[in-house]
């Protein structure tokens, strides 16, 4: 086979190479363009951004994506349903619980069915939980991103916790797969139940300390204010979801606006900044883990009795242990992991408010067992479109601070 | 009169005769135009008094493999004011697949056009930066139709030479 060069064009190269007359004064005196990534530790993954500077200034940025692309929607339509579910996991894989609630509160509105009440309470306090452990990674990095190293030894701490809380309730720490189509896994037990409230209960101490860590520290604060600002406008022109919407002035929130679960019973605010910068999107992370305490509590105390999976024996697979024992159980189990659950035919658009944004699954069926397609609105990729505009005209360090208050998760962002 | 009501009266006076379907499924509202008319309508949706939907919140594709229009373009749209979301979709039947870009409407439909282009192939006309966006640059198919093996297609992807 004829080896291909890499750089396409060969005058260029050839040029490049005969040129004898660049000097390290040329550089400062003209722009220059410089490739940060994809292996750059604050990038949060393998995000890529080719800067165009003058001096220390930036002035553009194109980001460049798919170092991490699985090709998730494809792998969705030769799958079934149930078989995907561990498959969102690897979506925003800090908060895998809420990946998962949202994917199965999708298919079940296209199937038209809903999962007992225990079990969306469950799903509620997975997901919260879950919210705190990624609004904890993404403070932590952030913080450390910006040179206050300490901060992440606290908040993984405290996600710790929140793993454990996940081992005993879904057996695995991290990749959970805990939601089922028309429930969840296992039933949340008392110990379970204690676990939660304990963490609780000494999570706000915790997160007063972080504050304190962090807001009496002038550094931290002087590198961020009025840094990389997303203004409101654009912000919602661009798509931008989640706490960074929040942060620019925007009062949505999915759980307000399109309630989904039971969060129309629950009281709780939204949070909001005023001034869209740096540190106004580390003050909403903040207050945002402090609400899903207060809904946390609230879960809890409301938590009702009862079963955990729904009884449409035709579309949700049967408890386990009635499998080994009830024919009409094997039966259907045979039928559903073969054939799959065949929802009618239509296409249904089902979005939740992620830690990082609005997640949306589109989901089309031809009434076969696998989605005739599946699309994934991924709330990191749709915030990091914002990227190129939040970062003109700041300054090169400031664009790490920006990617960190940005938050955006690349298993998510490339699918 | 309900706001999905107000949704279709405003768009029926406007396009009557390009409407193909007006739809609901489990409470989502799609419109089905042809694809001639995609900006028009996008431009409609967002300026109205009484719509404005601000903000494109999705764009994507279907591949039917074997129907004559064989892809169609989907839209998600958001509207703040109503708390709406409202589905638009066109079907395109020519040979390359090509639309109307709607980047001039609204901003944020620029990468998720890529998007679309880089895993269908459907060309966006006037979309400003039409480039791949998961694929490497030079990949030759569109990965996400449904003549695209799940396995990949060998050779498709230059890897590093063998080392003797």
């Amino acid at each position: 086979m004829e080896k291909k060069n890499i750089y396409s064009d060969e005058k260029l190269l050839k040029k490049l190479l005969e040129d004898k007359d660049i000097t390290i004064e040329d550089a400062l005196e003209n722009e220059m363009v410089i490739n940060m990534g994809p292996q750059h530790p604050a990038t949060h993954g393998v995000l890529r951004l080719v800067l165009r500077l003058d001096g220390e200034t930036v002035l553009g940025v194109i980001p460049e994506l798919g170092y991490l692309h699985r090709g998730y929607e494809k792998m969705a339509e030769e799958m079934t349903y149930i078989e995907y579910i561990p498959h969102t996991d690897r979506l925003d894989y800090t908060a895998t619980m809420c990946n998962n609630v949202a994917y199965v509160l999708a298919v079940e509105k296209l199937l038209g069915i809903e999962a007992p009440k225990r079990a969306q309470y469950i799903r509620m306090m997975v997901a919260e939980l879950s919210r705190i452990a990624a609004h904890m990674v993404a403070i932590g990095t952030y913080a450390m991103d910006v040179g206050a190293v300490t901060m992440v030894m606290w908040t993984f701490r405290e996600r710790e916790k929140i793993q454990n809380i996940f081992d005993r309730l879904a057996g695995a720490r991290f990749t959970t797969s805990y939601t089922r189509i028309g429930g969840v896994a296992n039933d949340a037990d008392d110990v379970t139940l204690k676990m939660v409230r304990d963490f609780l209960d000494q999570h706000h101490s915790a997160l007063d300390e972080m504050d304190k860590l962090l807001l009496k520290n002038k550094i931290f604060i002087n590198r961020l204010e009025g840094v990389g600002i997303l203004p409101k406008d654009e912000a919602i022109s661009l798509g931008v979801t989640g706490p960074n919407l929040r942060a620019s002035g925007v009062e949505y929130d999915v759980r307000r606006a399109k309630p989904y679960l039971f969060y129309n019973e629950i009281d709780f605010d939204i949070p909001t900044q005023t001034e869209g910068d740096c540190l106004a999107r580390y003050y909403q992370r903040g207050e945002e883990v402090r609400e899903s305490v207060k809904i946390l509590y609230q879960i809890l105390d409301k938590m009702p009795q009862g079963e955990v999976l729904a009884n449409v024996p035709k579309h949700v697979l049967p408890h386990k242990t009635e499998i080994y024992t009830k024919m009409e159980e094997l039966i259907h189990d045979f039928m559903l992991i073969n054939y799959g659950i065949n929802p009618p035919v239509g296409d249904v658009f089902f979005s939740a408010e992620n830690p990082k944004g609005e997640l949306g699954f589109y989901i089309v069926s031809n009434g076969t067992g696998h989605p005739w397609k599946l699309k994934i609105r991924s709330p990191s990729f749709c915030n990091l479109q914002a990227l190129p505009v939040v970062c003109k005209g700041a300054m090169i360090s400031d664009v790490i601070a920006i990617i960190g208050s940005l938050d955006p998760v690349m298993g998510e962002a490339d699918k | 009169m309900g706001f999905k009501e107000l949704i279709i009266q405003k768009v029926k006076e406007q396009f009557d005769n390009s409407i193909e379907e007006i739809k609901e499924f489990r409470g989502d509202l799609s419109i089905t135009i042809k694809k001639e008319k995609i900006v028009e309508l996008a431009k409609l949706l967002k300026e109205d008094n009484d719509l404005h939907f601000e903000t494109c919140i999705d764009v994507t594709a279907i591949d039917w493999a074997t129907r004559k229009n064989r892809f169609t373009v989907v839209y998600h749209v958001y509207s703040y004011k109503n708390n709406f979301t409202l589905r638009i979709k066109a079907n395109i039947d020519d040979n390359p697949p090509q639309i109307e870009s709607v980047t001039s409407v609204w901003k944020s439909a620029n990468w998720y056009e890529r998007e679309t282009y880089d895993m269908y192939g459907i060309i966006f006309i006037n979309h400003p930066d039409l480039r791949r966006i998961y694929m490497p640059e030079g990949f030759e198919y569109h990965p996400l139709r449904k003549d695209f093996p799940v396995l990949g297609i060998p050779g498709s992807l230059p890897l590093p030479d063998k080392i003797d």
